[in-house]
C-alpha cells in the first residue's frame, strides 16, 4: 500500500469517528428527552406528584389537539408571536440607535450616564400598569413591554462595543478624510457587529418575558393569558401547554437569530 | 522651497494628573522624492510627530507646511501605513483597496483600474474575492500598501510597517515598497527602531532621543547605499560602518 492510500484511509477513520461521535450526542440527546416525558406521565400516573397541579404530557396532547382543532391555540399564538417579534426588533433597533447617539456626542454621553445606570437598574416589568393605563389595554402597550425590557441594556452593551472598537482603523479611515458619519457606517458599526448579534440572542429572552408579564397584566389574548387563566381556574393543563409552546417559539426565534449571525458575519 | 517644512514643533499630552512634554521643538525640511527614517527609542514621540504630520491633530506649537501651505485637517495628500495591517476584517480585498477612493467619494472607473494594476504590481492578482484572514500577513501587508497607494498621496508616512512581520517577510517587503516609491517618485517618510531598516531604506536618518523627543543628530546614507535596494545595502561595506556609527549615538543616548 503507497502512502496515499494510507492517508486516505486515515482520513476516512477520521470522518466516520467523527460521525459517531455526532450519532452519540443526538442519541443522549433523545433519551434526555424520552426520560423526561415518560417520567412525568408515569409520576403523574401512578399520583407520585399531584396530576391535578403538573397534569401529564397525554393530557397535554390531548388537549393540544383540541386546541389546534378549534383554532383558538392558533389565534392566541399569533398576538403573542407577533407581539414578541415586534416587542425585540423595536427594543433592539430603539437601544442600537440611541447607542449610535451616545457614541455620537461624547458630552451627551457623560450627560446621560447616571440616568442610564437607574433606568437599567430599574425592573422594567414595574412600568407595566403605568404603560397599560397610558397607551391602553391593548397590543401597543404589550408591544411596548416587549421593548422597553431590552432597550436599555441593548443601549449600554452597543454603546460599550462602539467604544472599543480599535481606534486603529478609524486612523485608518481619518487619513482617507473620512467624516464621522463615514467612520460609523465603515468602522464603528460592522466592528460591533457580534456583539449586536449576542445581544440580539439575549433579547429574545427578554422580549417573551416582557410580552408575557404584558398579557398577565392585559388579560385579554395571548399565551400569557392562557397562563393566567389557566391559574385561575385551576387548570394547569392548560399553563403547562401554554409554556410549552412558549419554548418551543423561543428556541425557533433564537435559531433564526443564529441564522442571521452566520449570514452578517461570514468572513470572521 | 522644501517639500515638507517643520518649524519649532512641540507636543504637550496633558492628563488630570500630569503634563507630558512629548516632542520638543522639532524643525526639519525634506524634499520631493526624498525617503527619510525617524529613528529612536521607543517613547520618543515619533509616532506622534508622525500623526501630527499627517494633519490628524494639532501641534501643541509650530508649523507644518507641505508645499508651502499649511496641514491642518487631514488632507488627502498623505498616505499613512499603520504597525499592522488593519485591513477590515469584514470587508473583501476589492473593497479594502477602495476604502480610500469610496470615503472620499471618487470611485471612478479609471481610479478603480488603478488601484487593480496596484495589487496586480504587488503579485496579489486574483484575491481580490477574499477576505483578509484567507491572506499570509505579508501578504495583508502588501495590500495595505495598495491600500495606502490609492489614492496616490504625495508623501507617504510609514508607522513600522514591517514590524509584525517575520524576518524573510520584512526584507522581501522591504524591497518591494522601496522599489514602489521610487518608481512612482513619492515622498516617505519611515518610522523604526530597527537602524538596518532605517540605513536600507533612506536617504536620510532622523535620530531622536526620548522624553522629550527632540532630534539628536541627523545621518546622511551615502550615495552608494542610496542606490542600492534595501536587501543589497544591507551586504555593502559603508551599511556596517553607517550602523556602527548610529548604534554608538544611540548608546550615548542612554
Amino acid at each position: 500500500m503507497n502512502k496515499r492510500q494510507t492517508v486516505e484511509l486515515l482520513h476516512k477513520d477520521y470522518i466516520k469517528q467523527l460521525t459517531n461521535q455526532k450519532r452519540w450526542v443526538r442519541f443522549y440527546q433523545l433519551i434526555i428527552f424520552l426520560v423526561f416525558f415518560s417520567g412525568w406521565e408515569i409520576a403523574s400516573k401512578k399520583q407520585w406528584i399531584d396530576p391535578l397541579i403538573f397534569s401529564a404530557p397525554s393530557k397535554v396532547w390531548v388537549l393540544f389537539i383540541k386546541k389546534v382543532q378549534d383554532g383558538s391555540l392558533m389565534v392566541d399564538l399569533g398576538y403573542t408571536l407577533s407581539e414578541t417579534v415586534l416587542g425585540f426588533i423595536l427594543g433592539t433597533l430603539l437601544g442600537t440607535i440611541l447607542a449610535a447617539i451616545l457614541w455620537w456626542s461624547p458630552f451627551l454621553s457623560k450627560v446621560l450616564d447616571p440616568y442610564l445606570v437607574i433606568l437599567n437598574a430599574m425592573p422594567k416589568v414595574a412600568l407595566g400598569p403605568i404603560l397599560i393605563v397610558a397607551l391602553g389595554p391593548s397590543m401597543t402597550s404589550i408591544i411596548a413591554m416587549g421593548a422597553i425590557i431590552s432597550i436599555i441594556i441593548t443601549t449600554i452593551v452597543v454603546y460599550t462595543a462602539f467604544k472599543e472598537v480599535d481606534p486603529n482603523y478609524l486612523k485608518v479611515l481619518q487619513t482617507f478624510g473620512a467624516t464621522r458619519s463615514q467612520c460609523f457606517k465603515e468602522a464603528i458599526l460592522p466592528a460591533s457587529f457580534p456583539t449586536i448579534i449576542s445581544t440580539l440572542k439575549v433579547n429574545v429572552g427578554l422580549s417573551w418575558v416582557g410580552v408575557i408579564v404584558g398579557e398577565f397584566l392585559v388579560s385579554s389574548k395571548g399565551l400569557g393569558y392562557m397562563i393566567i387563566y389557566g391559574f385561575q381556574v385551576f387548570n394547569f393543563t392548560l399553563v403547562l401547554l401554554s409554556l410549552l409552546v412558549i419554548a418551543v417559539f423561543a428556541t425557533i426565534m433564537y435559531q433564526l437569530v443564529e441564522l442571521l449571525e452566520r449570514k452578517l458575519i461570514k468572513s470572521n | 522651497m522644501s517639500f515638507l517644512k517643520l518649524e519649532h514643533i512641540h507636543h504637550t499630552y496633558f492628563t488630570k494628573t500630569s503634563a507630558t512634554t512629548a516632542l520638543s521643538d522639532i524643525s526639519l525640511e525634506v524634499e520631493e522624492g526624498e525617503f527619510i527614517s525617524f529613528l529612536g527609542p521607543s517613547g520618543c514621540g515619533k509616532t506622534t510627530l508622525l500623526s501630527i504630520i499627517a494633519g490628524l491633530f494639532p501641534a501643541t506649537e509650530g508649523t507644518i507646511l507641505l508645499e508651502n501651505r499649511s496641514v491642518n485637517k487631514s488632507e488627502k495628500k498623505i498616505g499613512y501605513m499603520l504597525q499592522q495591517d488593519y485591513l477590515f476584517p469584514w470587508k473583501t480585498i476589492e473593497e479594502n483597496i477602495l476604502l480610500g477612493l469610496k470615503v472620499s467619494g471618487i470611485e471612478e472607473a479609471a481610479k478603480k483600474k488603478y488601484a487593480f494594476t496596484l495589487l496586480e504590481k504587488m503579485g496579489l492578482k486574483g484575491y481580490d474575492k477574499q477576505y483578509p484572514k484567507q491572506l499570509s500577513g505579508g501578504m495583508r501587508q502588501r495590500v495595505a500598501l495598495v491600500r495606502t497607494l490609492v489614492t496616490e498621496p504625495k508623501l507617504l508616512m510609514l508607522d513600522e510597517p514591517f514590524s509584525a512581520l517575520d524576518y524573510q517577510t520584512k526584507l522581501r517587503l522591504e524591497d518591494l515598497v522601496s522599489e514602489t516609491l521610487k518608481t512612482f517618485g513619492k515622498t516617505a517618510i519611515l518610522v523604526t527602531h530597527d537602524i538596518g531598516e532605517a540605513i536600507a531604506m533612506s536617504d536620510r536618518i532622523f535620530l531622536f532621543s526620548a522624553r522629550p523627543g527632540q532630534i539628536h543628530k541627523t545621518f546622511n546614507v551615502p550615495k552608494e547605499l542610496r542606490d542600492l535596494s534595501p536587501f543589497q545595502s544591507r551586504n555593502h561595506e559603508n551599511y556596517t560602518q553607517l550602523f556602527q556609527e548610529i548604534w554608538k549615538e544611540l548608546e550615548s543616548l542612554e
